[in-house]
């Protein structure tokens, strides 16, 4: 599939764009500034922004524990962002979601999910209501090896299936879930082979490889769109930091595994492939963008600092719509 | 006014919402059949035997501007889906920072008396209202519960209605059908008048406790009948407002006490200063016994409070 020089350019930066979020979101959450948990994406951008890429503004996908790439890959709004990690009445959610739970359903970001394998029966409604709409749009859900080992992953891609709701099941395999490797828990290596038991096609993917993740959720997108119904999209890839930022955590991953998988690093891969291309992408435009990232993540530190904590008593607003029935 | 049952009711309510709003629609394992045929199959869905999926799939589709009505049937099912329940559906707006309105209605079958043992006889509302981020509605009457349906289709918030098996086929007055009134969640209702002692009386008990209120008034005692018919929010005022007028208090409920709607009750009573103080004897509850419910007719029957156990905590409680 071609990818044109502007939309390889748009994947880069995205990927990027995560990759420093989460740089800065580790740095100020050991700094004290970002609270409870942060679980970093780095390392499996190219999942997010090849299937992102392959969606339009309408189309919706809900997010996990580890969601700031899927927030970003789907156009979320950095300052809100990073506010709502650092606590503030400006955040996404008004400091009342951190890191775990982002969402802009604006944007057809459906939320992140504290809960492995939530997210799995919820989409099914937004698929159902993209089918009930009659507009062509497609619901996708991210989730991780180990919440595929969930009953409501297969109660759920059952029933997107039998009634080919427009959906894409997309499992970050990054080989771990928490601590325990995938290979003690998956019953057999492949979750995508498990399509078979649901009739629908599963494919397997490098989860490192932008265009390949994109080329596979766009084929997957256009079954869906076509009424085809779900694709089940399994992306072999691996998270470079630790299971999450709590201090103290300690990762029993094997070293040289970890090395091997920043040999494959997605952003310097797809650098790599741009400056060997015919768009004449080159080493110094690279550092011209990242500087500019920077800033942008630089602003939404300042943002998020400038902007005031919630006032205990909001602690009450937004139990029930309308939110004035909640203070009861 | 005609008289029809409360399932009866039920549907109505949820026919007249479908019919008003093409964005309702319906989930459950087993489609009523009067709705499948007036709204087909693409509106009134038969789902696979997969509570969580379906529980799950009613926030997703609220949240994409649906209205979906989600029919566990027994509460017991619901069980199976507790994370949707509980973890999402319970808290999403809140935790979201109220960006969406989750509009969905759950409906659960609850109670004992159909010698179905004690995974099908149960009366776990209290649970639920444990959870901040729900609304509970518990009908009493076929008017109740069409009434408070038609209110939790047009609720923005997820709204759980228990309804007691016991009542499905009791019948009473119901408007004309097409007759659009709406009952506010989050209102009570006084079923009888009285002025010696406050009987709150949920579900099923509520007309166990107008057939103690017959036997009392015989004794000379004027009970009154109080129906929260919403469990949250509650209507501490009405309970208060009446008990400060007859200054005792006694709660009836098919569940069992501990941690029950009926602590909730008695504790909005006592922990009010001036209800306290009006209080002429200690409140007393008339619960199931705290036991899974038993199936040997004998033995359920023992469970359950009915209008003699009523009429006995009333006596002490006089006497008291
Ligand atoms: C139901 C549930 N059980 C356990 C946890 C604790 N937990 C959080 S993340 C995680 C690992 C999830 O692994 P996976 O689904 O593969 O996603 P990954 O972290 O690898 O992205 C666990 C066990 C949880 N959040 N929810």
């Amino acid at each position: 599939m071609e990818v044109s020089p502007e939309k390889q350019r748009a994947m880069l930066r995205q990927m990027q764009t995560i990759r420093r979020f989460e740089e800065r979101a580790s740095d100020d959450y050991a700094a004290g500034n970002i609270y409870g948990v942060v679980h970093c994406y780095i390392g499996e951008e190219a999942v997010a922004v090849g299937v992102c890429s392959a969606l339009t503004v309408d189309d919706k996908i809900i997010s996990t524990h580890r969601g700031h790439g899927h927030c970003i890959a789907k156009g979320a709004d950095l300052n809100r962002m990073m506010a709502e990690l650092y606590g503030r009445e400006t955040g996404y959610c008004k400091g009342k979601g951190g890191s775990m739970h982002i969402a802009d359903f604006g944007i057809g970001m459906l939320g992140a999910n504290g809960i492995v394998a939530g997210g799995l029966p919820i989409i099914l409604g937004a698929g159902l209501a993209a089918q009930m709409d009659g507009r062509g749009g497609v619901a996708v859900c991210f989730f991780g090896d180990g919440a595929s080992n969930a009953g409501p992953f297969h109660e759920s891609i059952n029933i997107a299936a039998k009634w080919k709701l427009p959906i894409l099941y997309v499992c970050e395999n990054n080989l771990h879930a928490a601590q325990t490797p995938a290979s003690m828990t998956l019953a057999q290596p492949d979750v995508a082979a498990r399509a078979q038991g649901y009739g629908i096609p599963g494919e397997i993917v490098d989860g490192n490889d932008v265009f390949a993740v994109h080329a596979v959720a766009a084929k997957a997108v256009a079954r869906a769109r076509a009424g085809d119904g779900p694709t089940l999209i399994e992306c072999k890839t691996y998270r470079w930091r630790a299971h999450t930022e709590r201090r103290g955590q300690v990762d029993h991953r094997d070293p040289a595994e970890l090395e091997a998988w920043k040999a494959k690093d997605p952003i310097a891969h797809l650098a790599t492939r741009m400056k060997a291309g015919t768009g004449g992408f080159t080493d110094a435009e690279f550092a011209t963008m990242d500087a500019a990232i920077l800033a942008e993540i630089q602003a939404a530190v300042d943002f998020s600092l400038a902007s005031a904590f919630p006032e205990p008593d909001d602690a009450l607003d937004d139990l029930f719509e309308p939110a004035a029935a909640g203070r009861n | 006014m005609r008289e029809i049952t409360y399932a009866q009711a039920g549907i109505e309510a949820l026919a007249e919402e479908m019919r008003r709003d093409n964005k309702v629609f319906h989930l459950s394992t087993d489609p009523p059949g009067p709705l499948l045929t007036e709204f087909g199959e693409a509106r009134i869905r038969a789902t696979p035997i997969a509570e969580s999926a379906l529980t799950g799939m009613a926030i997703g589709a609220a949240g994409s501007g649906y209205r979906p009505i989600v029919d566990w049937r027994q509460v017991t099912f619901a069980f199976v889906a507790m994370d949707q329940i509980v973890n999402q559906a319970a808290k999403i707006h809140y935790m979201f920072g109220g960006q969406t309105t989750f509009p969905i209605l759950y409906r659960a079958g609850v109670g004992g008396g159909g010698r179905i043992a004690a995974q099908h006889s149960q009366s776990p509302y209290s649970m639920f209202m444990n959870m901040a981020g729900l609304k509970i509605v518990l009908a009493s009457t076929p008017h109740d519960v069409k009434g408070l349906l038609k209110s939790a289709i047009r609720d923005d918030n997820p709204v759980i209605s228990f309804e007691s098996n016991r009542l499905g086929g009791m019948k009473g007055p119901v408007p004309d059908a097409g007759d659009d009134y709406t009952i506010p969640i989050g209102k009570a209702d006084i079923k009888r008048a009285g002025t010696d002692i406050t009987i709150v009386a949920l579900a099923w008990q509520v007309h166990e406790a107008l057939a103690a209120a017959e036997i009392l008034d015989r004794e000379g005692v004027s009970a009154e009948v109080l129906d929260p018919r919403t469990l949250v929010p509650m209507d501490a005022d009405a309970i208060r407002a009446s008990v400060r007028k007859t200054g005792r208090l006694l709660v009836a409920d098919e569940a069992g006490p501990t941690c029950g709607a009926s602590a909730e009750i008695a504790t909005l009573v006592t922990e009010d200063p001036d209800c306290f103080r009006a209080l002429k004897a200690p409140p007393k509850r008339v619960c199931a016994l705290q036991v899974p419910i038993p199936y040997s007719p004998g033995l359920e029957d023992h469970v359950f409070p009915e209008r003699n156990r009523i009429v006995a905590g009333v006596r002490e409680v006089m006497g008291g």
